[in-house]
């Protein structure tokens, strides 16, 4: 313990901490992690966050329903997740508390909001009696601050009304926390300039309120103790944070750049795929055209409309939007026209849970068609590598005149991290070849990799048509031909089939062989990473794999799958990648599955490997 | 030399003709609106014939991109608008046509059909109504009366239909028109409108399904009955009818009624004088509606055609206008754009 000499308190060092911010959908929850995200952030942590809501915009207040939270892993070490277990729990309210609760760590500290302690406020948390009068917060280490009437002492003499005034407590709580773990408040206040700047009442009541906790935590009585996390020394360059969306949306806008073909992006809104349209549609000064349609048909559609005018067309959906793509997605395959799906994955089946993540449509991807319909499928590992794959999705879309899916979910749309930020021009051009020579023209002639000619409409003496029903090899013309159509189911699969050529080898992060591979795909990346780190830390060999390639699957798969004696593989599904590896490989592998709308839990995945080691933790 | 002199020749219709076989039941209505579009489109496309576009869903109007010798894509079910609508957003140069039918536009694409309209979008849409559903041989369609008797009717139709000229109306489409597979003139002429007007054009085009709906038109578009039937509207005209010109359709109220102009205490200066380009809907809606009741004409032309930016335009506009404002996109700054913070 060291002693602050700006501070009469001690200070504490700590590597890693994990806050989570938690209280009414109405309370500002997740703005409040947000700034606290990014002061974390730009102070130099390795960060990992996790936004969870509800699906209902305001749901009735105080109710257990309608309780909003967003966690934040921070540390000074690398980091992969945004933590398995809060060590801090900031509850605006008694449902807030009753749902984090058995979340938090033991001995976890806690601070609520004793205002919202109410008669009226525990019954609708289903409270028999008060827990912060009873022994319910045993063993924890709890911090009752009233933070409501606090904000309203500290605003006093406000133009606003007591209904907005009380809306600034989440900056009181923001200011408090920043005081807790030495973070400066420029970042908040230059945020609340800016964003309030033509309400200068309320940017000056919420600037008020964050100075205000900020202050309390100085001078109340309550906090012996402040912490501090170094920075983490992290890779050298230029940083930002970075949410999964953002990513993907800067991702395709970087391919659109790099190969100098215009953006169209035909998409209906759905959560948690709606940011991609909004990020999209911010970037008109690249040219980019953002086409909000009826629906999700019209989406695809107008999207294949604009490939075969010429554009890189992309649409983005949720697994429900995903559902109705399906029958373009076949048109997409029969004209074969570059053309990107997104599929921010979410909770499932039907509506499911829209807020929530999960990965479970992964055989509606790379199955869910009719006819003989191969599509590539990639998906991203960690919210900044969704600009990798995005730009990957493009690429292989364009050179081999495909449909491509990118699987995102919930968790890497929302979740944010510290990006290395490459430089516009380390980024590589992938250059497009328009057919505008006549001489020897035929629709469905191919190149080298089974790709035809991208002919864009406009271009003299290359008329020609194209469309949903089979087509003649070469000519493209219509044909009811039985050899000719199985020549081209093969030739169609042949060509996805060839992308392995093009892709990276799946590469083995420890030992190359040996006793447990832990392979997984897409989003859990993080959670399987420090999960095998953490087996690895007590002395055991285990290798760890991850697919973003999944059809086609990277050329060394099989190999790789041979080499160990067990697999395990960690999704949120029941089994699907499992399902696809047994089927294509054979493999002997051992599925852990958690369907509960959240990332897996690192300690839980930690467990299993263990169970497959012979040892019980 | 002669080969530049030959270039620059007007085209025919046979340079629209694709080397495709037509494939259409011998007599059926389509075969008339293919060539009407080819004799018509030599006055349309009087140069760069690549920079037409025919798009189509599923039916047997949708295979009429394979009988175009220009760029075609006959699509999926009902979503020949949508495929246009980002056809000729990202490429605003090209000539987008769409070829359809009633069930393809007003039942699977109806959801489309009514946005393009609303939009605005700078399309021509080709709807060939037959009331029925041919491709799948003889099911009732959007556009079918009450009673139709058809395969999966077979006690009557108790759908009410849909009437695509109100639909079109209702959606705010800029252009909307009506012609009949019998009459090739007024059908080169209403299409040559079509293509005239900047922004989304609607055309109804009566088509005789010979297989399935034989004679579904009889009553106003047969040789006998059509002058007495058929109300011709021409802008600034008075909408006169009859094989003597004698009938006219007067406005009591909001109800139109038939007069003879040559009866004691009528004049043609009773008769309600067609507007093209009124700002208000309601007349035209009025003249959809009019051969609901009996013993009214059914009107042919065009019903209204009114100017708006268009969706195209609007897009290119208003990237223009960012551009101007923030400046072209430069990724570096964007990519950058933010709070950064340095690692050393």
């Amino acid at each position: 313990m060291i002693v602050d000499l700006n501070s009469k308190k001690h200070t504490k060092k700590l590597t890693e901490v994990t806050v989570r911010f938690a209280g009414d959908s109405g309370d500002g929850m997740q703005l409040t992690g947000s700034q606290f995200s990014d002061t974390t952030a730009a102070v130099g942590n390795d960060l990992s966050t996790l936004p969870d809501y509800p699906a209902e915009i305001r749901a009735p207040l105080g109710t257990l329903y309608g309780v909003s939270g967003f966690q934040l892993h921070f540390s000074s070490n690398d980091i992969h997740t945004p933590g398995d277990r809060p060590d801090v729990l900031v509850a605006m309210n008694p449902a807030a508390l009753k749902k984090n609760i058995s979340e938090l760590k033991k001995g976890g500290i806690i601070i609520v909001n004793t205002d919202s302690f109410d008669a009226r406020n525990l019954k609708l948390a289903h409270y028999e009696s008060n827990p912060l009068e009873d022994d319910s917060l045993k063993g924890y280490e709890s911090y009752p601050v009233p933070i409501t009437s606090l904000t309203i002492k500290a605003l006093e003499g406000s133009k606003l009304s007591v209904k907005e005034v009380t809306r600034s407590k989440n900056f009181f709580a923001l200011g408090l926390m920043y005081w807790l773990y030495n973070r400066p408040l420029e970042n908040t206040i230059s945020w609340i300039k800016d964003k309030f700047k033509n309400k200068a009442d309320l940017a000056d009541a919420n600037l008020k309120a964050l100075k205000a906790g900020y202050n309390f935590g100085e001078i109340t009585e309550l906090f012996e103790t402040r912490y501090e996390v170094d920075k983490a020394k992290l890779p050298a360059g230029t940083y930002r944070s970075i949410s999964g969306n953002e990513a993907t949306a800067l991702g395709f806008l970087a391919a659109s750049v790099k190969s100098k073909l215009p953006l169209f992006l035909g998409s209906y809104p759905i959560t948690p795929a709606s940011d991609i349209l909004q990020f999209l549609s911010t970037y008109k000064n690249f040219g980019v055209k953002t086409f909000q349609a009826e629906d999700e048909i019209a989406g695809i559609t107008s999207a294949i409309g604009a490939s075969f005018a010429g554009s890189l067309a992309l649409t983005t959906t949720s697994g429900p939007g995903l559902a109705l793509k399906t029958e373009a997605m076949g048109l997409a395959v029969m004209t074969e026209l570059p053309l990107v799906i997104v599929n921010v994955q979410r909770g499932g089946p039907s509506t499911g849970l829209p807020t929530k993540t999960e990965q479970a449509d992964l055989l509606q991807a790379v199955y869910g068609r009719n006819g003989e319909a191969p599509i590539p499928v990639i998906a991203a590992s960690t919210p900044s590598d969704c600009f990798n794959m995005a730009f990957e999705a493009s690429r292989i879309a364009v050179k081999f005149m495909t449909p491509v899916i990118l699987l995102t979910d919930g968790y890497l749309a929302n979740g944010s991290e510290p990006w290395r930020i490459p430089h516009a021009n380390e980024i590589p051009d992938f250059p497009v070849n328009f057919r505008t020579d006549s001489e020897g023209f035929h629709p469905y002639l191919r190149d080298e990799n089974l790709s035809r000619p991208w002919t864009k409409p406009g271009t003299p003496g290359l008329e020609h048509r194209i469309g949903g029903l089979e087509k003649a090899n070469i000519t493209g013309n219509v044909s009811y031909d039985p050899e000719n159509h199985d020549l081209m189911v093969r030739l169609r699969q042949q060509k996805i089939n060839n992308i392995a050529n093009d892709i990276p080898e799946l590469s083995v992060d420890g030992e190359q062989q040996g006793e447990v591979l832990v392979l997984g795909w897409g989003g859990t990346y993080g959670s399987i990473k420090e999960a095998v780190m953490h087996v690895r830390n007590r002395g055991h060999k285990v290798s760890q794999a991850h697919f973003r390639y999944i059809n086609p699957f990277p050329k060394n798969t099989s190999e790789v799958l041979k080499k160990f004696n067990k697999i395990l593989v960690p999704e949120i599904n029941l089994g699907q990648l499992s399902k696809i590896l047994k089927s294509e490989f054979l493999a002997p592998v051992v599925s852990f599955n958690k369907v509960r709308g959240l990332p897996l839990r690192t300690s839980d995945i930690e467990d299993k490997i263990l169970e497959l080691l012979g040892e019980k933790k | 030399m002669e080969e530049k002199v030959k270039t620059q020749l007007k085209f025919t219709a046979k340079d629209f003709a694709s080397d495709q076989e037509v494939r259409w039941c011998p007599g059926c209505g389509d075969y008339s609106i293919l060539a009407q579009v080819q004799r018509s489109f030599p006055d349309i496309i009087e140069k760069e014939k690549e920079k037409v576009v025919w798009i189509s869903g599923i039916g047997c109007s949708s295979r009429f991109p394979y009988y175009m010798n220009t760029y075609g894509f006959h699509s999926i079910h009902g979503r020949a608008p949508a495929i246009a609508t980002g056809v000729k957003v990202a490429n605003p140069e090209l000539s987008v046509w769409v070829a359809t039918g009633d069930g393809d536009l007003l039942s699977i694409g109806g959801n489309h059909f009514i946005h393009a309209c609303r939009r605005n979008i700078d399309l021509k849409v080709l709807l060939f109504n037959n009331k029925i559903y041919g491709l799948t041989k003889g099911q009732y369609s959007p556009t079918s009366e009450v009673g139709k008797k058809t395969k999966t009717s077979p006690y009557g139709s108790i759908d009410y239909p849909f009437n695509p000229i109100s639909v079109a109306l209702g959606s705010d489409s800029t252009f909307i028109a009506r012609t009949i597979d019998t009459n090739p003139k007024h059908m080169q002429t209403i299409i040559k409108r079509a293509a005239d007007h900047k922004g989304f054009a609607f055309i109804e085009i009566f088509q005789n399904c010979v297989i399935f709906n034989d004679g579904a038109f009889d009553s106003y578009s047969d040789k006998s009955v059509r002058d007495e039937n058929l109300l011709f509207l021409e802008h600034n005209q008075p909408m006169l009818f009859g094989a003597k010109k004698d009938k006219g359709l007067k406005l009591v109220g909001t109800k139109p009624v038939v007069i003879n102009i040559n009866e004691p205490g009528n004049s043609v200066n009773d008769v309600l004088v067609h507007n093209e380009f009124d700002d208000s809907p309601v007349l035209s809606m009025i003249l959809s509606h009019l051969s609901d009741s009996p013993n009214m004409p059914v009107p042919i032309g065009v019903f209204r055609q009114i100017m708006k930016t268009t969706y195209d335009e609007a897009v290119a506009n208003q990237i223009a206008e960012v551009k101007k404002i923030k400046g072209e996109g430069d990724l570096e700054k964007l990519l950058f754009a933010g709070s950064t913070w340095e690692v050393n």
